[in-house]
């Protein structure tokens, strides 16, 4: 591996400092001249110290500022410095450190560029860098996009070295030995004589010198963490149920809140009359917000019957009331106006000759609805605010909190919490910006909000809306033309709508996401890119613009594919003009012994997306049954690069096989009167134990470039489902949920 | 005031009979490893043994609780001395976000007092009330299985 210095210099400095009685190894970000002239914006505030590793003479503390909602976050993070510093599991605690620009997301710059993620050119390279910087600027610190592990990779790896190195520093220093005469092992430096100086008695002393950023490093044939097996940090904790969530946050004199915003999200508050609930048990106060009223009481169960007795009169909705008038709009939106991008146009389909083949497809808003609901715990004092909850963008939680409590972003003390999912709900502000502006009427008092299920229901900023169009032609048993055209709301400018934050600029390349950078060298391809003027308001949900376009397009190619008489898995493979896909695609074909006759009142189904860079591959196969059809098997190989733990790998596959099959399935949010029909999970559950197939998982680490898993295997899981059932009926689903049109068992 | 058995222990409490066991054992008595997911007995988040017995705690007003047995999550093993399903659950890494995990494992606990060789439909009849939205379900599967050995193993040995 090469040297850090280097990348350090280029990009930050890393410095140790003292704290009382110990040293922390961090990030300087510094003003300097650049090669980017953007860079030199960076105000002198900003070179503030901000820490990855703390030692002290008590412990050590690990920083992993990208937040553990349920992906193991902490535990991948925590792994790459341990590797380096040669810490056993164990021997260290985490934390996840205040919010601070020097945690900025170096993956999510070069994920934003709307290039394809294989795409190694001069011009995509160039806009990656200047979107780097952007995020560098900005001090975006951020857990998305699966971005995690690509973000952290080598620059946690470096921070360890270098700990490891100032420590061995001070141990020869101290000892007399020279550094290269020392080792490293299980939080200790080791002299040739067999004694070790462990790294909490040379703290002290490491903090007075000034850091080695002069290290290599390990190659990883030295690995002893990177690529094993982990036990996840958490695991206990989560195993015994004595891992604290947001919502079990609590607060000496705390508050307990419960809210009621306009279900016609957006909508004004018109009028309340709030006598009844204030004369329920243990309520202490009714307190009115921007668009809603919120309960607060001596505990969460009578905050909420309070928070339901009052009678609210609301407003009207910004958007369409009625479901109908929403795919009338996306449908209105196939035209030249509200063309967003011509993303690729191979050949020319128009002039391509053949059997033609044209269809529509639909998917719904759906709703994220992980199941720790929103909550926040909110303190609002003369000096700032200080806030506990579980968020994926901090420095925004601060923003919006200084927003609304009327003080400094830098007087926001922020404590991210472990989330109970998230799938990008908790991306949003709304649970944060209420509980903040109830605490803002009673300074000094703790005020935790804790959203009913319906109240989180109603206020899920679903996933987008959308429909596609697709017209083909095959000729000779081939596929020899493809054009797409896909509608959907960008859900990027809905979410930085919310926060105040200007649109992304430019056509928003997730609303052809995993379709135009399909990799099949279809002779005649076009995929075009419709966006939907703003309806109800949408947001990320897990795969973001794949979970729509990957469906459209791998179904979409299943009717070619069968149109023109061809096995659904070799004409794929003879269109795949990209190795690391071909790989995918063949593993899953031998996993799954495709080819091999199923038996009567069986299918099988393929599909293979290709977002945030994985190419994942899925075959589906199902049954009928007298109960309905059931999902049998699943077989899966995705390719990241490189796997940090398998173990967790195979946990994030198979869960984001379960998530996409099981919203495809049965999960859709309707508005009726301005607002979600669904208010609770017998009316959106997913997928449930007795519906969960067989899963087997293969990872491949054949790119060169190393990336997240946590959302790529949802978008083939829809498509390839369609796919099996179209096998086993003959019945295209071209629309999700397929439960419309289909009986799973359920 | 109400009194009950909660984890072998007689605790008395001072609230509203309608009260949830589930908000009794949260905001009350501070035991916040049964969870709040739903509210409406959907999604199990909130399991608990009454009598012996599974049962949503969301569901379970103080006044059916009182003279009864509760048994939580802290009462079947802690950290340092796990139950043997609890020992399963760490063993194959069951839990991602792990929100569910408390409900979970006491519906498998339960499971397993009344049988302690379940098959694959067994654990699909017993466990499709309790919601994961990480779908950790293949695991639980598996967790539930070795847990049954155990369960088996000790009674045997």
């Amino acid at each position: 591996m090469g040297k850090v210095r280097t990348i350090a210099r280029r990009t930050f400095l890393i410095g140790s400092t003292a704290i009382a009685g110990g040293v922390a190894f961090g990030v300087y970000l510094t003003k300097r001249p650049h090669d980017n002239p953007l860079l030199e914006d960076l105000a002198d505030g900003e070179a503030a110290f901000n820490p990855w590793v703390k030692i002290d003479a008590d412990g050590i503390t690990l920083i992993t500022p990208h937040v553990d909602i349920g992906q193991g976050a902490i535990s991948m993070q925590a792994a790459l410095i341990a590797e380096e510093m040669d810490l056993d599991w164990g021997q260290f605690n985490t934390d996840y450190g205040q919010p601070a620009a020097a945690y900025y997301n170096r993956a999510l710059g070069a994920e934003l560029a709307p290039f394809n993620k294989h795409e190694d050119s001069r011009s995509a390279n160039a806009v990656r860098g200047l979107l780097h910087a952007v995020t560098k600027i900005a001090g975006l610190q951020g857990t998305g996009g699966s971005s995690s592990v690509p973000d952290s990779f080598t620059k946690l790896r470096e921070a360890g070295a270098i700990a490891r190195e100032t420590l061995k520093l001070a141990a020869a220093r101290r000892s007399g030995v020279a550094v290269g005469e020392l080792r490293t092992d299980a939080g200790a430096v080791l002299l040739p004589n067999g004694e070790r100086l462990v790294y909490t008695a040379l703290a002290a002393d490491a903090a007075t010198i000034e850091p080695v950023t002069d290290v290599t490093l390990r190659d990883p044939s030295e690995w002893r963490l990177i690529g094993k097996p982990m036990q996840r940090l958490d695991i206990v904790g989560k195993s015994t149920g004595t891992q604290r969530y947001g919502i079990d946050i609590e607060h000496e004199g705390m508050q307990y809140a419960a809210v009621r915003t306009n279900p016609r999200q957006g909508g004004d508050l018109i009028s309340y009359d709030d006598t009844a609930a204030r004369a329920l048990p243990g309520v202490t106060d009714i307190v009115q917000l921007g668009n809603g009223v919120a309960a607060l009481a001596n505990n969460t169960w009578n905050a909420f019957k309070a928070v339901n007795a009052i009678d609210i009169e609301w407003g009207p909705a910004p958007y369409p009331a009625e479901m109908g008038d929403h795919w009338a709009a996306v449908s209105a939106s196939f035209n030249e106006d509200t063309l967003d991008k011509q993303w690729r146009d191979d050949g020319d389909v128009d002039s391509a000759q053949g059997d033609a083949v044209t269809a529509e497809y639909r998917a719904p808003y759906v709703a994220h609805q992980p199941l720790e609901p929103l909550n926040a715990m909110v303190i609002v004092n003369n000096d700032g605010a200080e806030v506990w909850a579980s968020h994926q963008f901090p420095r925004f939680v601060q923003q919006v909190v200084a927003d609304v409590a009327g003080c400094e972003t830098d007087a926001v003390t922020f404590h991210n919490q472990h989330g109970g999912g998230s799938f990008g709900h908790r991306l949003e502000f709304e649970n944060i910006r209420q509980a903040t502006e109830i605490a803002a009427q009673m300074p000094g008092t703790p005020v935790k909000l804790t959203f009913t299920r319906e109240e989180d229901f109603a206020h899920d900023f679903p996933r987008q809306i959308g429909m596609a169009r697709g017209a083909g032609r095959v000729a000779d048993g081939k596929v020899v033309s493809l054009d797409l055209a896909i509608a959907t709301p960008s859900s990027s400018t809905s979410q930085t709508q919310r926060i105040g934050q200007p649109a992304p600029p430019g056509p928003d390349e997730q609303i052809v996401a995993g379709a135009w950078n399909a990799p099949y060298a279809i002779p005649n391809c076009r995929v075009r890119g419709y966006r939907v003027p703003e309806l109800a308001p949408v947001s990320s949900w897990r795969s973001v613009g794949a979970s729509t376009a990957g469906f459209f397009m791998e179904t979409f190619l299943d009717e070619l594919i069968h149109a023109a008489g061809a096995d659904p898995m070799e004409e794929r493979l003879r269109l795949i003009d990209r190795a690391e896909s071909r790989a995918v695609l063949e593993a899953v074909a031998e996993l799954s012994n495709w080819g091999a006759p199923l038996g009567v009142g069986r299918g099988r189904g393929v599909a293979l997306v290709d977002s945030f860079g994985v190419p994942v591959a899925e075959v589906v196969e199902v049954s009928e049954t007298d109960a309905g059809i059931r999902i049998d098997n699943v077989y899966v190989a995705a390719d990241v690069g490189r796997i940090v733990d398998p173990i967790n790998f195979e946990n994030h596959v198979k869960g984001a096989v379960v998530w996409g099959l099981g919203h495809a399935m049965n999960c859709e949010i309707t508005y009726a009167d301005g607002q979600a029909e669904q208010r609770n999970f017998h009316q959106h559950a997913g997928m449930r134990i007795h519906q969960c197939p067989n899963i087997v998982v293969r990872g491949l680490e054949l790119a060169n470039k190393i990336r997240g898993i946590g959302e790529p295997p949802v978008p083939p899981a829809a498509p390839a489902l369609a796919n099996a059932i179209f096998s086993l009926t003959g019945e295209r689903l071209r629309e999700m949920p397929f439960d419309n049109t289909v009986k799973f068992v359920s | 005031m109400t009194t009950f058995a909660l984890n072998g222990t007689p605790v008395s409490v001072d609230l509203p009979l309608d009260t949830p066991l589930l908000w009794v054992l949260r905001d009350e008595l501070k035991l916040k490893g049964t969870k709040f997911g739903c509210g409406i007995a959907q999604c199990g988040a909130c399991t608990v043994l009454w009598n012996g017995r599974a049962m949503r705690s969301c569901q379970l007003p103080l006044s059916v609780v009182a003279n009864t047995s509760v048994t939580t999550i802290e009462g079947v093993g802690t950290p340092d001395a796990q139950s043997p399903v609890q020992q399963a659950w760490i063993d194959h890494q069951v839990a991602q976000c792990g929100y569910c995990q408390s409900g979970q494992i006491m519906q498998a606990t339960s499971l397993l007092s009344n049988n302690s060789d379940p098959s694959d439909a067994d654990i699909d009849q017993v466990m499709r009330g309790n919601l994961c939205r990480c779908g950790t379900y293949p695991k639980i599967r598996e967790a539930i299985k070795t847990a049954a050995k155990t369960v088996r193993e000790q009674s045997n040995g």
